[in-house]
């Protein structure tokens, strides 16, 4: 709960940078499910191999809010490379860690990230992101 | 920023004079009941006028009163007393399934021990079938526990009928126990008339102290001892009594019974302005529980296409204190065992609210509420995938 919630994970819960939507974007992804009660959906537009743009629409408690906004803000501006490096890991350090129990909202925030680049590589090049699939199934039910 | 508390199902705060009527029992009248002496004396009475206080509340002996550390004691004396006291007559425990978890832990843990649980569903309002209970008592039964009214939702179970027939049935082999941990000082109970051996309190939520309650076990009912040492509370329940917090709650059922008296609707009708505000500025919202049959200080609401969590956090930021069945309040994915049991679809269980309004809860601060959860719902249905 709130209470075990660090300054940071308050501040990009209270204030989430890159909500919305992209109209055109080049790669959607989204993961999650209601019974879990977290869905993420992450749209990236690309040029040149850069994240220009990112936006994400997230139902979710904070922590889920939270790492969507602080997982969306490490990216923006990165290569396709650099962003599917991105760990869950680094997205909850990013944010001085999260309770335990909040550790799989950044499991689905990474999920989303490179759910949404798999997309973009499909629709690009004709093939996905080669050895990832989404952790959507353990993380359901 | 004045802070607004509407979370009265999980705690209430002490009454003024329940503290000052305490005040006296930590440092001067410090004395232990078991004591000869003095001392010893004046703490002895004042737990037995205590115990008096709380049984005239609900319509019992002072003997039939066996005060505990709360309502969770009460809940896991009554499980385990009742299964272990009778294990040679049968083996079979009937409750149901949005039971607090105080009552479902216990039962999980009878069950490995050889216990058969009987978890039984209830409507969509919540509410038992009465009937359901009759036909599954068996000849292995020997206890039934059906909480009065559910902490989450707010129903009020109809415990008199269901314990007509549990005696009518049971003659006398099946004790039936009732969970009145929200329901103790809300409505006017009387343990004969609903035909309760057994019954569970807590001081806590009807502006009593934190850390006692009380288990009422009716004259003549099996039960073995929860806690072994020096004899106290008839050998029931050892321990030197929590003589403070004792005396705090008999203060607090003293003020019940005058409140209940008064027969004060303050609280439903403020509670019933709270629900046609949400529902007249706030599209798609759905109430959870009985529309009537329920606890006039609980409203329970399901916001759809957001979370309980994320509402609640900002509803704290607002200084608006409430409570969530979402799965994010419970340490698990899952959310409220009891919304998943009225046959709520997770996504509608994970954005649940309880706002649960108490005796300092004024007419400005629902007023408050009405007006800032509405932008609330719409800055987190602005950020759901799930809102069209």
């Amino acid at each position: 709960m709130a209470g075990s919630y660090s300054d940071k994970v308050m501040d990009h819960f209270r204030n989430p940078r890159n909500v919305g939507e992209i109209p055109d974007a080049d790669g959607i992804g989204q993961v999650g499910n209601p019974v879990c009660g977290d869905i993420m959906k992450v749209y990236i537009k690309v040029k040149d191999n850069i994240i220009t743009d990112i936006k994400f629409k997230t139902f979710g408690c904070g922590a889920a809010i939270a790492t969507s906004s602080m997982a969306t803000e490490l990216i923006k501006g990165k290569t396709i490379e650099e962003a599917l490096k991105l760990t869950n890991r680094a997205v909850a350090d990013a944010l001085d860690g999260l309770p335990p129990v909040k550790m799989h909202c950044s499991v689905l925030a990474e999920d989303a990230i490179k759910s949404a680049i798999d997309d973009y590589l499909k629709k690009s090049t004709g093939v996905g992101l080669q050895g990832w699939t989404t952790h959507n199934e353990e993380h359901g039910h | 920023m004045k802070r607004i508390y509407l979370d009265y199902a999980a705690t209430t705060p002490v009454h003024p004079d329940v503290a000052a009527a305490m005040q006296p029992y930590f440092s001067e009248k410090f004395g232990n009941p078991s004591s000869l002496h003095s001392f010893g004396q004046e703490a002895r009475r004042a737990v037995e006028k205590a115990r008096e206080d709380v049984a005239a509340l609900i319509g019992a002996l002072p003997e039939e009163i066996i005060f505990t550390s709360g309502g969770t004691e009460a809940n896991n004396f009554a499980l385990n007393g009742v299964a272990y006291a009778n294990e040679k007559k049968g083996n079979k425990i009937i409750t149901t399934a949005i039971e607090h978890h105080a009552i479902l832990e216990p039962c999980h843990f009878l069950k490995t021990r050889g216990f058969e649980i009987t978890c039984l569903p209830v409507d969509k309002f919540g509410l038992i079938d009465p009937e359901l209970v009759w036909h599954s008592i068996t000849e292995k039964t020997i206890l039934v526990s059906v909480m009065h009214a559910n902490n989450e939702i707010g129903t009020v179970e109809p415990i008199a009928e269901i314990g007509a027939r549990v005696k009518r049935q049971g003659a006398g082999k099946i004790s039936f126990h009732t969970d009145a941990v929200q329901t103790v000082g809300m409505l006017p109970i009387d343990v004969n008339k609903l035909g309760v051996d057994l019954l569970s309190m807590s001081a806590h939520k009807l502006y009593g102290p934190k850390g006692v309650g009380a288990l009422y076990v009716r004259k003549g009912t099996r039960l073995n001892p929860f806690l072994r040492g020096g004899g106290q509370e008839r050998n029931r329940r050892a321990s030197t009594e929590n003589v403070p917090g004792i005396v705090g709650f008999g203060q607090a059922c003293v003020m019940a019974a005058q409140r209940l008296a008064s027969d004060d609707n303050r609280i439903k009708l403020l509670r019933d302005r709270l629900l046609a505000g949400i529902m007249k500025n706030i599209p798609d919202v759905v109430l959870n529980g009985h529309p009537n049959l329920r606890l006039d200080k609980n409203l329970n609401i399901s916001v759809k296409y957001v979370e309980g969590e994320a509402l609640l956090l900002n509803l704290d930021f607002e200084g608006i204190a409430v409570s969530t069945g979402s799965a994010c309040s419970s340490g698990t994915l899952d959310p409220s065992h009891v919304l998943l049991a009225i046959g709520l679809p997770h996504e509608l269980a994970h954005g649940s609210i309880r706002f649960t309004l108490g005796h300092w809860t004024t007419a400005e601060e629902i007023d408050r509420v009405i007006a800032v959860f509405p932008k609330i719902v719409e800055k987190l249905r602005q950020m759901s995938p799930l809102k069209k």
